[in-house]
């Protein structure tokens, strides 16, 4: 990074740093010489490691956002949220069936929601979450799970939620009822496993394993390619 | 949300990109013979460039090459030499113990608990903080019926230069429809038609439409899944609690391995009867100063430890970039442009609006082109972040129609989204990113090292299992199929091992061949995390 470039003051957990304003949260970290143990994953949004929250200098709201994909701005204070007491319940999926009272006797709290809507504000993916637990109450599952797909639970709007919702754990069940139980079987999957289980392509996986690597050469050199 | 614009120069190469995109739409640029890809690839791939390679002077390897960074750790000597252990104090004591928490590790512990073994997870950061959260565009599996796992296994030995070892590559294609099953039977909400039929698409280099995918999120799903799994199953997960150094008995044998408490520097005894190692892979050790597309803490942990124990490594020189990582702008250079969006039709296209490749060539042969079309023919576009290529995804939306982006990648769309860029108007630009170790730790079909009994590898620290080169699509399916396998594998051997007296002793056994062989890095390894901290002197002017 060049010297000449714009800077911004940022405050990692209240102590100032002069970092340039190009740089994303938690590359500002590190220019100010952390080394993260705790609220860095992958770096590129997919996993929520880094949820954090910060206040710009002067002004009353209080944002949310993943370190690893937001600018620093100027006069910003942030707070890293590497943990948050959310509360998953476990289950045993074998056992479970996609009906309206599984979210009453796992997640009974999804009943509180006051639709104040800080959850949906609060999502550092764009989400709306308020409204997948709305459909989750309903026991609508198939919608929660399509509104809420792009979760990566940062767990952000449970931070906020006055009702003490664990919504990523309530989109996650209804993710997987709809995997499991909702949509429909593929059937050529099931076929192909029976098939394989029944010894089908043994014999030709032996002989193409023994194959010399000539053969192999021409064989895969001259395949030929579903259009 | 930021506003980044491409510069005047990008903006003019568009313009020559809009003025072909109809004349591209009917045209694909034929797939390369096979003298053609071996001629991009000996020139181009960085895997063949000889400097950025060492030999290794000790080991199992000795005498072979590796990276030069790697090269550096696995010739470092361990944290515990100079430190004081007490082996007799036991802080956990199980009878499997599985070393990192991706869709290998996650996978393996379900089926060793389902299978009866008590189970304990160890990973640095937090389960699921992996590459396989990461991976966007598939999962390959042989389930449709115009396909087969013998023409699945054409693809990959193929693709993977005919290198792979044949007991892990049947092992891959031949439980792969069931290792979907599996997932599906989990919850994992695969794209599906609506009479249950899998959505399936092409990869680089497949000849049947057989990846399975969630939206471009399909990593990330498996992952959050199976982690829900984990946590269901009960079984515990030591999160921040990284291994460095395995532990043997006096027999030789594998018997559990010392952790260390990331928050706390302290020391822990984890002892097991049979251990597995499924800590991924390296890009985070940026060889050869690419970018990647890895999480934080992709660093070659478990080569370092199973090497030092006696393990050796297969083809550990070659690595995958991953042909699509982001050049531009620099906040996610490196990240991974899933090549799903070659798949649905966007074509690579240079400064001058040239579609200059098939876009659906493997990932090497691929990486290799966009390096040559950059650096020996100058027809990339000049970004403020380096040279790159067009991946020219308003294609997408004139083949498939409006909407497709949104709903089929709507991950890459975000990314680019956050920083004012419309991948659904204006293409992205592109250059190839350190993406995966194709080379490992070396095991047996049934997931143990073949040196030191008890001991297992799965995921992307095997060796062996793709060849030199990886497909779209095989590394989800590995981690899951290798994953199972060891779980099941391991669970059953430790009904029946006895552990002797732990011992520590290989370390300065290495110690001292290394010292005979006169090497010293003045590091040690695992590395653990990396080094990106910026540590300056207090007179810094921009330290307030």
């Amino acid at each position: 990074m060049e010297h000449n470039e714009e800077r911004a003051r940022v405050y990692f957990n209240g102590r100032r740093y002069n970092v340039p304003s190009s740089m994303t949260i938690l590359k500002a970290m590190e220019y100010a010489g952390y080394t993260i143990t705790k609220g860095c994953g992958c770096r590129h949004g997919f996993c929520g490691a880094c949820a954090t929250i910060y206040r710009i200098q002067g002004e009353s709201e209080i944002h949310t956002c993943l370190a690893c994909q937001t600018i620093v701005k100027d006069g910003m204070y942030v707070a890293s949220l590497p943990f948050y007491p959310t509360d998953k319940r476990p289950y045993d999926m074998e056992k479970l069936k996609p009906t309206e009272h599984i979210m009453m006797e796992l997640y009974p709290e999804i009943y509180s929601c006051i639709g104040c809507n800080a959850c949906t504000k609060a999502c550092t993916q764009n989400l709306n979450v308020m409204q997948y637990i709305a459909y989750a109450q309903r026991g609508d599952f198939e919608k929660c799970a399509e509104e809420s797909f792009d979760c990566v639970a940062c767990k952000c709007c449970s931070a906020k939620c006055p009702a003490g919702i664990s919504h990523p754990m309530v989109s996650l069940l209804a993710r997987r009822l709809t995997g499991k139980y909702i949509a429909k079987e593929s059937k050529h999957l099931t076929e192909r496993v029976e098939e394989i289980n029944h010894g089908k392509f043994d014999e030709l996986i032996e002989q193409i394993m023994q194959k010399p690597i000539e053969e192999m050469q021409e064989l895969y050199n001259n395949r030929d390619i579903e259009e | 949300m930021s506003v980044m614009e491409y510069t005047q120069e990008m903006l003019d190469s568009v313009k020559k990109v809009e003025a072909t995109r109809k004349s591209r739409l009917s045209f694909t640029p034929e797939r390369m013979t096979a003298e053609e890809k071996t001629e991009v690839l000996n020139r181009f791939h960085p895997d063949h460039r000889e400097d950025e390679f060492v030999i290794l002077g000790v080991g199992p390897n000795k005498g072979q090459k590796v990276p030069k960074e790697l090269g550096h750790l696995l010739q470092s000597n361990s944290r515990l030499l100079e430190s004081r252990i007490d082996l007799s104090k036991i802080d956990f004591d199980t009878d499997v113990l599985i070393i990192g928490a991706g869709g290998a590790g996650a996978s393996a512990a379900i089926e060793a608990h389902r299978a009866g073994a008590r189970v304990i997870i160890a990973t640095k950061l937090r389960i699921g903080d992996a590459n396989t959260m990461m991976a966007e565009g598939g999962i390959q599996a042989a389930d449709k019926p115009n396909d087969s796992p013998i023409q699945h296994y054409l693809d990959a030995f193929g693709g993977g230069h005919f290198a792979a070892r044949p007991e892990l590559l049947r092992r891959l294609v031949m439980e792969a429809p069931d290792a979907i099953k599996w997932l599906n039977e989990l919850g994992c909400l695969f794209d599906k038609y609506e009479n249950g039929d899998m959505v399936t698409t092409h990869g680089g280099g497949t000849s049947r439409k057989r990846m399975h995918a969630c939206k471009d999120y399909s990593g990330a799903e498996i992952m959050r899944t199976i982690r829900d799994e984990v946590i269901n199953c009960q079984i515990p997960v030591l999160e921040y609690t990284s291994a460095v150094e395995l532990i043997k008995d006096d027999k030789g044998q594998v018997a559990g391995a010392v952790l260390l408490n990331m928050e706390t520097h302290d020391y822990l005894i984890a002892k097991a009867k049979t251990v597995i190692i499924a800590t991924g892979g390296a890009g985070r050790l940026h060889y050869q100063g690419f970018p990647t597309s890895n999480h934080y803490g992709a660093t070659a942990d478990g080569l370092v430890l199973g090497y030092r124990v006696g393990v050796p490594l297969l083809y550990p020189e070659t690595l995958q970039y991953h042909p699509t990582g982001a050049i531009y702008p620099s906040q996610i250079r490196g990240a991974l442009v899933t090549e799903k969006v070659r798949s649905l039709g966007a074509q690579l296209v240079n400064a001058e609006g040239e579609a200059f490749m098939n876009p659906l060539e493997t990932r090497d042969v691929a990486a290799s082109a966009i390096i040559r079309e950059c650096n020996e023919r100058h027809l990339g576009i000049a970004t403020p972040d380096g040279v790159g290529v067009w991946l020219d995804s308003p294609m997408i939306e004139e083949i498939h129609g409006e909407g497709t982006i949104e709903k089929r990648i709507p991950g890459m769309m975000k990314m680019y989204m956050n920083y004012g860029i419309d991948m659904r108007k204006v293409p992205i630009c592109v250059y190839p990113t350190l993406h995966y170790q194709n080379g490992g730790l070396e095991i047996n079909g049934e997931g143990f090292t073949k040196t030191i009994p008890n001991l297992l590898v799965a995921g992307e620290a095997v060796g062996g299992i793709h060849g030199k080169n990886r497909l779209m699509g095989n590394s989800l399916l590995d981690v899951i199929v290798f994953g199972r396998n060891a779980g099941k594998a391991a669970a059953e051997k430790a009904k029946e091992v006895e552990i002797g007296e732990l011992t520590i002793q290989h370390v300065k056994d290495y110690a001292k061949e290394l010292y005979k062989a006169d090497i010293d890095t003045h590091d040690v390894s695992p590395v653990l995390l990396p080094k990106y901290a910026r540590h300056v002197r207090p007179t810094d002017k921009y330290l307030v």
